[in-house]
């Protein structure tokens, strides 16, 4: 184990990096450009043995990265924003091909008026490509959610990607303690990739064929019941992860959820100050707590419902909209609710767009709205008017 | 009679790694590309496709008839897919094995020229083939950039024919500064085989354009392929030639260039065309053909 002070992209670096990873192919973008530059002087300097292509859109990162993980080379890109919208198709592409890569994306608003800070609405807009999907809440949980990523996709009953989502500047240009685990340790939880399928001379298949609708359904069927499988595996490997380097993850994390009479849904760096906003809050004798959702796909169904059957409030923030209805959070925490017949109040806070503070002043405001208002509608704090 | 038969040598290899059973039209153009050129290259090699014929040609799911590793791909990514093969490969120690990204013209002069594009400047050891049929004629002949002046296409009707010239491609890769460019034919499966071994032992980007005819999108009959591929050759109209490192060097010079209306004639995709326009695309054949015989006398070995 090794502690160091980094920024949020150079935890995704080291990553990549201690995930002994042996292809990248990126293009920078602000604000995840840090990410590309540690990688390319650890392959300079010899630090990490990988091809390192310097493509030049983040369409062909993806599209080489598809390549070399067809190939049978473990890989990685890292992208933000704009650039994940520009891969769009081959984020589907690589999912449907069964191509376990694992990708950061820095998340940050989509233009116009230009905007480089905080938004999840670049993420959030490819929820369905078959990417699973992780926010994480500070720098170390960057660098774990890679190794884990890597062990989640590479299960030979998963074999989807996986997207790590860290906050633009809040996580991306913050500097904090990131412990490192040293290579052999990380080699005993996360061997080298072995495909059974590969591009292979002596073994030669043609992957992605013209696919009649004869076969097509069942190829769609097998990828959703895959991401399905996904969620006991997350558990298992965020249970051995912590077992073996003492931190431990879920699909969700309760914070003081148990007699809370208001539960925030939050995720990414805004659970951070809900959590420290929940510790207030209760001081001053209010029943708050805070329920971070790490994965948006696979989506936490069970864990969702088990942790807000008994709140009064369910109050969902999102840091992003889905024009004409609400945020995608609030939208997938009502419909787990839904399905086990659970119709509690709840709200639908959008809040930070763009990069604007939420703080934990913004989680006041939250509660307080709440605490005034009728539910099953959204509320837009800190908007101006 | 002399009794001493000069004996036949076969330059190209019998084997056939592409297998009956393929999907492509009669008289395809492309179909007798690609059985060249992995007769030249073996079986030691992994190909991607992207959208084009081939993704058709090479058999639905769950039939491949080119009996290699292949990877189909999006429209725009065939370099660039094939730039993550061959580094991915060259990562875990295999620097053996020949990697070719197979597109058509709509997937590298159009969409797909910003990946090629890339490939080249990085100079990754790749080849990439256009197979060039002058149309997207997998989705049902609609023009490309590489459709040539004066041809009906889907989108360019008979009253509103394609005007302006086919995109120079080549030049564009020359450009690039790519070790090796070389034009090739079907008609011309010799040359075509000795080209694609060349390529093969050079390391970097190797960039092949091969010309395929395509009686379904150039109306012409299956049995005229051939014939047309040579056609293209003798009127000028598709110079054969490599650029090895910036030199370039003719591979069939033919002693009097064909009139062109003998090759346009043979096809439907050109029937509208006046003597006019006949004369004008006889002009910039030959035009373009002078300067191709100045590249060689300033640029040649």
């Amino acid at each position: 184990m090794k502690k160091v002070v980094i920024n949020g992209d150079f935890a995704a670096s080291y990553g990549a990096l201690s995930a002994e990873v042996k292809f990248i192919a990126a293009y920078p973008i602000t604000p995840q450009t840090l990410v590309v530059e540690k990688l390319s002087e650890l392959v300079s300097d010899g630090e990490l043995k990988a091809s390192f292509v310097k493509v030049e859109s983040e369409h062909s990162a993806m599209a080489a990265c598809m390549g070399a993980e067809a190939a049978g080379v473990r890989s990685f890109t890292a992208t933000s924003s704009q650039g994940l919208l520009l891969m769009s198709e081959v984020l589907h592409w690589s999912a449907r091909a069964r191509l376990p890569i694992v990708m950061s994306n820095v998340n940050r608003a989509v233009g116009p008026g230009w905007s480089i800070w905080a938004d999840d609405t670049d993420s959030i807009s490819q929820r369905d490509t078959g990417w699973m999907q992780v926010y994480v809440e500070n720098n170390q949980e960057v660098y774990d959610a890679i190794l884990m990523g890597y062990k989640i996709s590479e299960d030979p009953g998963i074999l989807l990607p996986t997207m790590v989502n860290l906050d633009a500047f809040f996580l991306s240009h913050t500097s904090e303690i990131v412990e490192m685990i040293d290579t052999e340790d990380v080699r005993k939880f996360l061997p080298p990739y072995d495909p059974k399928y590969k591009l292979d001379v002596n073994d030669p298949h043609a992957f992605g064929a013209l696919t009649s609708p004869e076969y097509y359904y069942e190829f769609t069927v097998k990828i959703h019941k895959a991401m399905i499988k996904a969620k006991r595996k997350i558990q298992e490997v965020g249970k051995e992860f912590g077992d073996k380097f003492g931190r431990y993850y879920d699909m969700t994390e309760a914070y003081k959820t148990e007699d809370a009479d208001i539960i925030l849904v939050t995720h990414g760096t805004i659970a951070g100050t809900a959590k420290e906003t929940v510790d207030r809050l209760r001081a001053e004798g209010k029943k708050v707590g805070n329920l971070k959702i790490r994965y948006l796909r696979p989506f936490p169904d069970e864990q969702v419902y088990e942790h807000l059957k008994n709140a009064k409030k369910i109050v969902v923030v999102d840091r992003s909209i889905s024009y004409g209805k609400e945020g995608a959070f609030y939208s997938e925490t009502k419909a787990s609710l839904f399905d086990y017949n659970l119709f509690v109040p709840t709200y639908g806070m959008i809040a930070g767009l763009g990069g604007r503070d939420v703080s934990i002043q913004t989680i006041r405001e939250i509660v307080k709205t709440a605490e005034d208002n009728e539910p099953n509608k959204i509320f837009f704090i800190g908007e101006k008017k | 009679m002399n009794q001493e038969k000069k004996k036949l040598t076969i330059t190209i290899p019998e084997e056939e790694i592409m297998q009956a059973g393929h999907l492509a039209c009669q008289g395809c153009g492309a179909a007798i590309a690609m059985r060249y050129a992995l007769k030249a290259l073996g079986k030691d090699i992994i190909l991607d496709f992207p959208a084009c014929c081939w993704s058709v040609i090479d058999g639905p799911f769950p039939y491949s008839a080119t009996q290699v590793p292949l990877f189909h791909t999006a429209f725009e990514t065939a370099a660039a897919v094939a730039s993550g093969i061959t580094n991915g490969i060259q990562a875990i120690g295999n620097d053996h094995t020949t990697v070719m990204a197979w597109a058509g013209d709509g997937g590298t002069f159009d969409i797909g020229i910003q990946a090629l594009s890339g490939a080249a400047e990085r100079n990754d050891n790749l080849i990439y083939t256009v197979y060039d049929n002058e149309a997207y004629m997998n989705t049902g002949i609609q023009r490309s950039s590489a459709t040539p002046h004066g041809a009906w296409t889907t989108t360019t009707p008979v009253k509103h024919f394609k005007k302006g010239e086919k995109k120079d491609i080549d030049s564009i890769l020359v450009a690039h500064g790519i070790p090796y460019l070389a034009t090739t034919s079907i008609a011309y499966a010799e040359d075509m085989v000795k080209k694609y071994k060349r390529a093969k032992e050079i390391r970097g980007t190797k960039f092949m354009h091969v010309f395929a005819p395509c009686p379904t999108g150039w109306k012409s009959d299956p049995a005229m392929t051939v014939k047309l591929a040579k056609l293209a050759v003798e009127t000028g109209v598709f110079p054969l030639y490599e650029v090895v490192n910036g030199k370039y060097k003719l591979s069939i010079k033919p002693k009097e260039l064909k009139p062109v209306e003998e090759y346009l004639k043979l096809q439907g995709r050109f029937k509208h065309l006046q003597k006019d326009d006949i004369d004008y695309i006889q002009k910039k054949v030959i035009e373009k053909w002078e300067i191709l015989l100045k590249k060689v006398e300033m640029f040649g070995e």
